[in-house]
């Protein structure tokens, strides 16, 4: 599947406003078949609440928005056919056991008997959750219970899933089954728009959105993104990062600098220029340690260099 | 439409069946209530305290204080010797009634005056004061119509006795003015209106709280199909409490059941749809099942209050009036009343289970709007 099919969500001019609180700001944006798309923002950026306008549970205040060419402000019921959503806590009956659960959302949604039989083993073996049918949901830990909405969720093959920070929350090893359950997702043409606060699984997306203020500030992908981040990025090692923070931090030709753990992003405006002045000041600061060394830039860099602001 | 509402139903069913105690939940508060209701609510009064002063010690004396034992309503627990011990009798709760019979009581009675007798009643508790007050009326005025009879006798055959009007007094529809006839219909009522509004209010905010009511919203189905899915059951355990307790109420207190059981069906289905269509708005404006529990009690305890249960409507001041108009239990206890001792049919009882039948159409028609709007917030 190519990124440049027929776009099978698009999104233009969408506005929510909550009393006084303008959430979302006239947003465009348009998902092709197999694309994961990643909605990545502070909190209150907008994201859940243009998650719950595509999903058809929100209902715009203007612009439009359309799933396989369905108005999904207009017809709803149709549009949720075609779509699946899955909040930051999926809906699971706690009361029913595993396959009750598959097999009530099947049926909500009225896939034929044996479609719902072939397709929910194929979906609890793929989430790991195969020979656990007959417990309950209640009894899941916390990384199976998303696993078992993610199953839900794709019971009656959706084209579009769409995904709110589904993995916060979930350990490793289940975030891995679920990614992988991502990709042969998108490899089979579905459209998957994901909110995420995980810079790594930023990475994995076809295409991201930026959210600032209920604004979508810059789209496009990863690579691209990381290619038009102004400046050159450097990575700062030292035994104390902080001090190495405080010591960069303002200087002249220094874009910006952001705390990394173990080490220090710098971002210059010419990294031939700045590498010896910034050496120079480590020097004065009375930091001997320090190495400084070309740096690939991560999205979160590219968030706060595009920004200003942390994305997370 | 009907598959969507059949999967919600037998979700519905595989939650009920997998909780073991919900049929515990559902049945023994509602009979052991029914049982405690029918037991204590009572207006009759037996056995009143009673402590007498008799200041004639005359044989007519004697033959009022009998009178008054022998009905069996009144014990007495003391012969006072004094006013002032009659007082601190009632002052210390030990008689609720004094009866004082002053020197001279069978003078007079005997020269055909007016005969002085002075009742003290304590008052704190107005509704048993009044009760045993009417008692004593009669049990006086049954002594003193034989004292009298007897006085006419003597008197000889001269003069014949004085004629005079008796009153007899036939209460229809419940003979013995039996106050349990009264009381168990309206039991059946209020249990049914309490325990059905509170459980299809809390199952749907359980929905909301646990998240899935947002995800079966994104799913085809409407806001009337999850209703409908979710509100039947409740509309059934209704109709199976009503049967329940109606069943307790005609065979072990014996309450007759004189009418057509298709008018109480009738009505009863009325009042379930009105009812739970109240369980509902009061889930819409609920998003924690905190916030049900206190609508839930800001508005049921009024609704059994204000219903005719067991203070009369027409004795309320005219506002208090109008809200009972909006009252579901209202008219269904005039329903079940009617159907139960007076046995009339739909002719008679139209209006009351028309006005069910709008207060569930508005209440339902308004819930579900509400709940769509609720959603998109």
């Amino acid at each position: 599947m190519s990124a440049n099919a027929a776009p099978t969500i698009r999104v233009s001019g969408l506005t929510k406003r909550f009393g006084a609180v303008h959430a979302v700001r006239g947003i465009d944006f348009e998902v092709s078949a197999g694309e994961i798309f990643g909605l990545v923002g502070p909190d209150g950026a907008g994201k859940t609440t243009t998650m719950r306008m595509l999903a058809g549970v929100l209902r715009p205040d203007a612009g439009t928005l359309s799933i396989d060419g369905i108005d999904v402000a207009r017809d709803p019921e149709k549009a949720k056919l075609h779509l699946s959503y899955m909040p930051q806590r999926f809906g699971l009956y706690e009361d029913l056991t595993v396959g009750e659960n598959v097999f009530f959302y099947a049926e909500l949604f009225a896939v034929p008997r044996r479609e719902r039989v072939a397709r929910s083993a194929e979906l609890l073996h793929a989430a790991g959750l195969e020979g656990f049918e007959r417990r309950l949901a209640g009894q899941l830990s916390g990384g199976m219970k998303q696993k078992l909405g993610l199953v839900c969720a794709l019971i009656h093959t959706p084209r579009v899933l769409l995904l709110d920070e589904p993995t916060t929350g979930v350990d490793p090893v289940s975030r891995r089954d679920f990614w992988a359950i991502l990709y042969r997702l998108r490899e089979s043409g579905v459209s998957i728009v994901m909110a995420t606060a995980y810079m790594d699984e930023a990475e994995r997306c076809s295409r991201l959105a930026l959210f600032h203020s209920g604004e979508v500030r810059h789209c496009d992908t990863p690579a691209r993104l990381k290619a038009a981040m102004p400046g050159a990025l450097l990575a700062v090692h030292a035994a104390q990062p902080r001090a190495v923070h405080r010591a960069l931090a303002g200087l002249p030709g220094v874009l910006g600098a952001l705390l990394m753990g173990d080490r220090v992003h710098v971002r210059v405006d010419d990294a031939a220029r700045r590498v010896p002045e910034l050496e120079t000041a480590l020097r004065t600061a009375g930091i001997a340690d320090a190495r400084i060394d070309p740096a690939a830039p991560g999205i979160e860099d590219v968030f706060v260099a595009l920004l200003g602001t942390p994305a997370g | 439409m009907f598959g969507r509402v059949g999967v919600m139903l037998v979700k519905e069913l595989l939650q009920l069946r997998r909780d073991r105690t919900a049929m515990m939940r559902l049945i023994i508060p509602l009979v052991v209530q029914m049982l405690m209701f029918g037991y204590a609510a009572t207006f009759t009064v037996h056995h009143v305290p009673t402590t007498v002063l008799d200041l004639d010690r005359s044989a007519p004396s004697r033959g009022l204080v009998s009178h008054f034992v022998a009905s069996g309503r009144f014990d007495v627990v003391d012969e006072a010797q004094s006013q002032s011990q009659l007082q601190s009798d009632i002052d210390h709760n030990v008689a609720v009634v004094g009866i004082v019979i002053h020197a001279g009581f069978a003078r007079d009675l005997g020269s055909g005056k007016t005969a002085p007798l002075q009742v003290v009643v304590d008052g704190t508790n107005s509704n048993t004061a009044l009760i045993a007050l009417g008692y004593v009326n009669q049990i006086v005025a049954q002594f003193s119509a034989e004292e009298v009879a007897a006085l006419a006798r003597q008197a000889a055959g001269a003069a014949r006795a004085p004629s005079g009007v008796t009153l007899q007094v036939v209460p229809w529809f419940n003979p013995g003015l039996e106050d349990t006839w009264f009381f168990i219909p309206g039991i059946i009522g209020s249990l049914t209106l309490m325990q059905v509004v509170s459980l299809t209010a809390f199952a749907i905010v359980r929905e909301r709280e646990v998240g899935t009511l947002e995800q079966i919203l994104v799913s085809p189905i409407r806001s009337v199909e999850f209703i409908l899915g979710k509100t039947v059951p409740f509309f059934l355990i209704g109709l199976a409490d009503i049967a329940l307790v109606c069943a307790i109420g005609i065979l072990w207190f014996k309450v007759p059941f004189i009418g057509d059981p298709a008018v109480l069906l009738a009505g009863s289905a009325l009042f379930l749809l009105a009812v739970v269509g109240m369980g509902l708005l009061l889930s819409t404006y609920s998003h924690t099942q905190q916030q049900a529990f206190a609508l839930n009690f800001f508005f049921v305890n009024p609704f059994f209050i204000l219903s005719g249960f067991a203070f009369p409507i027409a004795a309320m001041p005219k506002v208090l009036q109008w809200f009972t108009l909006i009252n579901p239990l209202r008219y269904f206890l005039i329903v079940i009343r009617a159907v139960f001792l007076k046995g009339v049919g739909f002719s008679v009882l139209w209006p009351d289970l028309a006005a069910m039948a709008a207060l569930a159409l508005v209440m339902l028609a308004v819930s579900v709007s509400r709940f769509r709007a609720s959603m998109s917030s």
